[in-house]
């Protein structure tokens, strides 16, 4: 079965595919244009109806929130591909702890960056400069705390590359290239590293390739 | 008797509550060690080794040690499947896999608005803070359109993820008894028929009505 992924040049369709290839399963993009507000369309809101990317439609089956569907194909195919969730339940404790800090203590930083520098002139929204100063400022503060936690482990979770560290990469892209805050990563000797190993993995390198950034 | 699961932090945190219903609907014994956050306690270089955001709550047992309160839950019922309640992250793969659709649908859009009302409706005025009516007004749109979508569903199933109470009607329950309880918006709730008859059956089970009474005691 090939798994359908909706919007697959936006960022958070991005965790869903390099997840995908990393565990050799065979997906599709469906393009939608969330810049054209498509994802308001009722029909997309009958498989989505909180309006947003990714979906995925695995024959039936639609699942959305990126860090489920993660979650459902790590464990569904485990023993396929590279395993992103560790060998215990307590190394699986682990990725757990850092994927929900990702999407708690970094994404918000980094998606206000995301659309106040990058997108508020397509969407038609006021570029808010406190907004990125503070939200820079913050994510600075998390950072730190990366930085700290990287010194004693190669990767968030232990010594395994896992979901933790694969569900930062679309939104880290975005911060080193067009939100143009690179050295947000490399003035940090471990985190600029761990950013290094894991934005050099083939899977990422091939979403890149399949899906460039909207802009 | 001693116990290795220990929880850290203040019952009347949304997070730390979340973990103490999750504990007891797994019948999971545990202590609880209570963090002063007015003191600054979470910001104590010994609580920063555990928690290293000065976020509460933090949790260790005697194999690990841990934070984040949805990872913590997931975490609970992953190492104890046949405990208490069984079903709570679902008992195969589509029912876990919808069980964390609706744990992200409410950490990703239900805990943000509601977190910045419970903040300015219920603690702002007990902690003498200014209240801001613009952010106020702004997330109450936010969770009134986010609940019409919640209507929806639970017109469609009796609770978020399935047939089955699970960790995705658990996880709403911090933010929304604030809501119902302390930030007079209880007709958020009331207004919508579906959304009120999840809300009474979620909000009665035995498990929140013994976090609520650990709240209560902890004042």
């Amino acid at each position: 079965m090939v798994v359908k992924v909706y919007g697959p040049v936006f960022a958070s369709p991005k965790r869903v595919l390099v997840c995908l290839v990393e565990k050799e399963i065979e997906f599709e993009g469906v393009p939608l244009d969330l810049l054209k507000g498509e994802h308001k369309d009722p029909e997309f809101l009958k498989l989505q109806p909180f309006g947003t990317v990714p979906v995925t439609q695995d024959g039936d089956y639609v699942l959305y929130e990126s860090r489920a569907i993660m979650r459902y194909y790590a464990e569904k195919y485990k023993s396929q591909g590279t395993d992103l969730l560790g060998k215990t339940v307590e190394e699986r404790g682990q990725v757990e702890n850092w994927l929900e800090v990702e999407a708690h203590n970094f994404d918000p930083h980094v998606f206000n960056l995301t659309l106040h520098v990058m997108f508020s002139s397509k969407l038609g929204i006021p570029r808010d400069e406190n907004v990125i100063k503070e939200s820079e400022e913050k994510l600075s503060r998390v950072l730190d705390i990366y930085e700290e936690r990287l010194s004693k482990s190669k990767y968030l979770a232990g010594d395994f590359f896992s979901l933790a560290d694969l569900s930062h990469l679309p939104f880290t892209q975005y911060l080193v290239g067009p939100i143009g805050k690179e050295y947000m990563i490399t003035s940090r000797k471990h985190v600029n590293a761990w950013w290094n190993d894991i934005s050099s993995r083939p899977s990422w390198q091939k979403v890149l390739q399949l899906y460039p950034a909207p802009l | 008797m001693a116990t290795p699961v220990t929880v850290h932090g203040p019952p009347l945190s949304t997070a730390v509550s979340r973990v103490l219903a999750c504990l007891i609907e797994k019948d999971v014994p545990f202590q609880l060690i209570p963090v002063n956050m007015a003191k600054g306690e979470h910001k104590s270089p010994d609580f920063l080794k555990i928690q290293p955001f000065g976020q509460v709550p933090a949790f260790q047992d005697e194999a690990t040690s841990l934070f984040e309160s949805r990872a913590i839950c997931r975490y609970i019922c992953e190492k104890y499947p046949e405990k208490g309640n069984k079903g709570l992250y679902g008992t195969n793969p589509l029912a876990k896999a919808s069980i964390d659709q609706w744990v992200e649908a409410e950490g990703q859009s239900f805990n943000p608005p509601s977190s910045v009302l419970v903040f300015q409706l219920a603690f702002a005025p007990r902690m003498k803070l200014k209240q801001d009516q613009s952010l106020i007004s702004q997330n109450e749109t936010k969770l009134e359109k986010l609940l019409g979508v919640y209507e929806k569903r639970l017109g469609e199933s009796r609770f978020l993820a399935g047939d089955d109470f699970s960790l995705a009607d658990l996880s709403h329950l911090p933010n929304a008894h604030y809501l119902v309880n302390a930030a007079e918006r209880e007709e958020l709730f009331t207004s919508k028929k579906n959304v009120e008859r999840w809300w009474g059956e979620i909000s009665s089970r035995d498990s929140w009505k013994k976090v609520v009474d650990m709240q209560k005691q902890s004042t």
